[in-house]
């Protein structure tokens, strides 16, 4: 499944991640991540941003993640939300 | 035993911050808000995080209750149906009316129906009264489903639906109040009073919070953490109560040793409804901390003494 | 019941990421920290006496311009310039000086400066030219920091504490060339203080052992008044020579309008905990001393005890430190008998240092020196830290951030650490999802000896060295856990941070108060 229109979710507030996706010309997913814990986490931020897509069957698609210390559920909800906003046919109220 | 709610802290559902601290701030309940405190366009948005949060996030002892939308609306069901996913502690169903309250009660049980086998789910309803309606119904409103534990009432709105204007000496809210303490009461569940919304005027709110807890509210919400502190305050038994009571029941105890049936303290007699009163006094003493241990001290002094050293 | 599940080890090579190396180039052999006090009075050259020097009457002291001050000092290759921070982030004499010093071609500088801040920005292209090539602080901030951290500076940068800079000063470890007096007011005859002129910061007392130690003592002001300046905090018999500038700082820099509790609700939770620590120690009785650093959750700590206090009628000795206007208010409402103070932190202070005689200064080694007849801190009750990091041993680091970056320095964390009678961290348990419990620190700034509590918005641990304190806590009813307990639950909040790698390469060497070597700062990869 690929995203055919932009969307976002989350704010750049402490202790949150925002989160922007939008169409992709190649197949896959690229994902660009700025942290203010990247070095201690920022692996495990990629990792569950990764998986939260995947597990939404989504293969191509391009994520611009700015984290301001999000817990993984944070990350999973901010990018589940922008997933949704992205995927639902116009006129559907979320 | 049944938990306090002294306090019902809202906190905004869209705020990953304010959720993560929720349960270090020590009011007995937080209300993580879907309604007013999230724009339509981040209903979506809130529904999720607190969805998220309630399935993987470690509350601690703090209750939670989830306000979602009002039922009436696009977002309501859409929310009840995410929350009974998750379960939180209760659920505060805002602008109720006997009508709302009937149609929550019936989604909850037919999920329950389609989703559990039957199986009840654990979540707990609060009514958010805040109408003239909900107000003079709230009998009914209680008697409309049995898994309400409790009524917040909402003094904003209610006095908004009766075109008054909403002042600091509360005259306004005087008969709602009584009438939803008093409800409250005869259907044996919890009365939360109104938010005080001036939130740096500590004093206003302690002596608004005395006079809810005066009328037989058992606790009040707040809208600011820096409130919960003095409505506990203000919710608070009075030690001289306090000791009082704990004598009440010593010389109780006493006069049943004895055999006697009916005795007297400081020269006074003590009946039945002193003696109720007394068990709540020292239950309540209890629960706060403010009395160590047993109640069942033969000794006057030392329970005395637990008490003051107790006193938080 | 707590229970103990781990074994506390004095903070030694165990419990640091890496084991010391027994020589580091550009510093020289490693003297290791062995206790708190193992080493006090230990090691101590004899004292380096004061510069004599002879001036005549007729002789002038005032100089038209820092590079005629510079001509007369004698400014060459290899010297050792010594700053204070009393300006803070205000600070313009630093930048001043040097940008004449660079202008000579000189090399090989190692500045002495109590604390660096966003400010000194400038610096950082003369540690890259090789002008400066050492550094000692207690404390550093922004772009210095960051290059320092990138190893741009040729030798470590030694980090001191407020009490171990003036140790070194005056016992020789640190010999200091040309001290620079930045000065809100002086008399041409270099009597100087901070009370007045539009610069005004307040007390000096991070600037006095360099003024009585410095083989030459430049004072730079920008408040020239007649002879004689008054009152004097340094005087004429310390001062070389006096240069007057159009401006010596920033006010907005120097000092903040108002320093204001935290309105951060956990913050104030928090505070509100420490309060009931406080209680619970049974210190808080008449003659109670104190000190609180500036930050928002320490203030609400001293509002805290501030009510506390009035209820029960308690009126404290002292407090001491950078001082706030919150403290001044303490004192002015009968709270506390005395304030001793090193630093102002805002205009209240300063006032308040100027015109009331129960305000008293307190210079660097009176504050903090361990190697003296007697520092303050030793007389200290209680004292509220902060902490970037704290291990399991309750080692704390304020040097560095969890990433390796220097973003700060013990200033006067380990001094007070270790004089007073109840140190307590008080601390958010995860910030921006970064665990403050860690199996261990980054670097070690305090160690975990001289740490007795630590206080967090999801529980209260102390050391378990104090046994007394754990059943005080318990007897009041305050629930105390394992800091173990506390890592656990950090972690399990936030998923356990990958580990930072670091080089071989050393960019600073942490100096505990005694002058042994405590940590030391790799570069990261």
């Amino acid at each position: 499944m690929r995203v055919t229109r932009t969307a976002k979710a989350g704010t750049l507030e402490s202790n949150d991640i925002f989160i922007m996706v939008s169409p992709s010309e190649a197949e896959g997913v690229t994902l660009e991540l700025q942290s203010i814990v990247l070095a201690q986490f920022g692996r495990q931020i990629r990792e569950t941003i990764l998986r939260t897509v995947a597990a939404r069957g989504v293969t191509q698609i391009s994520i611009l993640a700015q984290d301001r210390g999000a817990l993984d559920y944070t990350i999973e909800a901010r990018v589940e939300t922008a997933l949704d906003r992205a995927l639902a046919e116009p006129g559907v109220i979320l | 035993m049944k938990r306090l709610r002294r306090t019902m802290l809202f906190v905004p559902g869209n705020n990953p911050g304010m959720i993560q601290s929720a349960s270090v701030l020590g009011a007995d309940s937080v209300i993580l808000d879907l309604e007013d405190a999230v724009s339509l366009s981040e209903k979506d948005s809130a529904r999720k995080l607190v969805t998220k949060a309630l399935r993987s996030w470690s509350f601690k002892t703090t209750e939670v209750t989830v306000r979602i939308n009002p039922i009436t609306t696009v977002y309501g069901p859409l929310d009840l149906e995410a929350m009974l996913e998750v379960q939180p502690d209760i659920l505060l169903i805002p602008k109720a009316e006997v009508a709302s309250i009937q149609e929550v009660e019936a989604r909850i049980s037919a999920y329950e129906a389609a989703k559990l086998g039957g199986e009840a789910v654990r979540t707990k309803l609060f009514a958010l009264i805040e109408s003239a309606a909900g107000v003079e119904h709230v009998h009914e409103i209680l008697a409309s489903s049995p898994r309400l534990v409790g009524v917040l009432f909402g003094g904003e709105d209610y006095t908004s639906d009766m075109g008054v204007a909403r002042t600091m000496g509360g005259m306004e809210i005087e008969y709602a109040r009584n009438k939803v303490a008093v409800a409250c009461k005869v259907h044996g569940v919890d009365a939360v009073d109104t938010p005080f919304t001036d939130v740096d005027n500590h004093e206003g709110l302690l002596a608004d919070a005395r006079k809810a807890k005066a009328m037989g509210f058992t606790g009040k919400a707040a809208i600011n953490p820096r409130q919960v502190g003095i409505i506990h305050k203000g919710f608070a038994p009075d030690p001289v109560e306090v000791r009082y009571a704990l004598r009440v029941l010593e010389a109780m105890e006493e006069a049943e040793a004895e055999g006697k049936g009916v005795f007297s303290l400081d020269g006074k007699m003590v009946d039945a409804p002193i003696i109720q009163r007394a068990r709540q006094m020292v239950a309540l003493a209890e629960k706060l901390g403010m009395v160590k241990g047993s109640t069942a001290s033969k000794d006057e002094k030392n329970a005395n003494d637990s008490l003051e050293g107790g006193l938080v | 019941m707590h229970g103990i599940e781990f074994e506390i080890a004095p903070a030694s090579g165990e419990t640091r990421r890496q084991p010391l190396p027994e020589y580091i180039e550009g510093y020289g052999e490693v003297r290791a920290f062995e206790g708190a006090f193992a080493n006090v009075g230990v090691g101590i050259s004899d004292h380096r006496p004061r510069r004599s020097k002879s001036v005549r009457p007729g002789q002038t002291k005032f100089l038209a311009t820092i590079e005629e001050a510079l001509d007369r000092a004698g400014l060459r290759d290899g010297m050792t310039l010594s700053f204070h921070h009393h300006l803070r982030n205000g600070d313009h004499v630093l930048n001043l000086v040097m940008e004449a010093v660079a202008r000579r071609g000189v090399r090989d500088l190692t500045l002495a400066v109590s604390s660096i801040f966003p400010v000194h920005e400038p610096l950082v292209a003369l540690i890259d030219a090789g002008v400066v090539t050492g550094l000692a602080t207690n404390y550093m901030s922004g772009p210095v920091a960051k290059a320092v951290s990138q190893g741009r500076l040729k030798k470590p940068a030694v980090m001191m504490t407020h009490g171990g800079r003036p140790r070194a000063i005056e016992s020789g470890d640190l010999p200091v060339d040309i001290a620079f007096i930045a000065a809100p007011c002086s008399d041409p005859y270099g009597n100087c203080n901070g009370v007045r002129g539009k610069s005004a910061c307040g007390a000096l007392g991070y600037a006095v052992a360099d003024a009585q130690y410095a083989e030459v003592v430049v004072a730079i002001t920008d408040h020239l008044v007649a002879y004689p300046a008054s009152p004097a905090e340094i005087t004429q018999t310390m001062v070389d020579y006096v240069v007057e500038v159009p401006s010596i700082g920033d006010p907005q820099g120097i000092v903040s309008g108002t320093t204001r509790i935290t309105r951060d609700p956990v913050g104030l939770a928090i505070a509100h905990k420490a309060a009931q620590v406080i209680h619970a120690s049974g210190l808080l009785e008449d003659g109670f001393s104190f000190q609180t650093g500036a930050g928002g959750t320490s203030l609400a700590v001293a509002a805290e005890l501030k009510d506390m206090m009035k209820e029960a009628g308690i009126v404290g000795s002292f407090a001491a430190g950078g001082i706030t206007g919150y403290l001044v208010d303490m004192l002015e409402e009968g709270l506390f008998n005395n304030l001793l103070d090193v630093q102002c932190f805002d205009l209240r202070a300063v006032e308040s240092y100027r015109d009331n005689p129960r305000h008293l200064p307190m210079d660097a080694s009176m504050y903090a020196n361990p190697f003296s007849k007697g520092a303050v801190v030793n007389q200290l009750d209680v004292m509220i830290l902060g902490a970037t990091e704290i291990d399991l041993n309750f080692n704390v680091n304020v040097t560095t951030g969890s990433d390796g970056t220097i973003m700060g320095g013990s200033g006067g964390h380990s001094d007070t650490a270790a004089g007073a009678k109840l140190a307590m961290v008080v601390t958010q348990l995860v910030k921006a999802r970064l665990p403050i419990v860690r199996r261990h620190v980054t670097t070690i700034t305090t160690p975990g000896e001289t740490v007795d509590v630590l206080v967090t918005d999801h529980g209260i641990a102390v050391n378990p060295a104090r046994q007394d304190l754990i059943a005080a806590l318990e007897a009041s009813g305050l629930k105390v856990v394992t800091i173990g307990a506390l890592l656990a639950l950090a972690e399990s909040m936030t998923g356990i941070p990958d580990e930072v790698t670091f080089s071989d390469d050393i960019v600073a060497v942490v100096e505990y108060r005694d002058g042994t070597v405590v940590d030391v700062v790799r570069r990261t990869k």
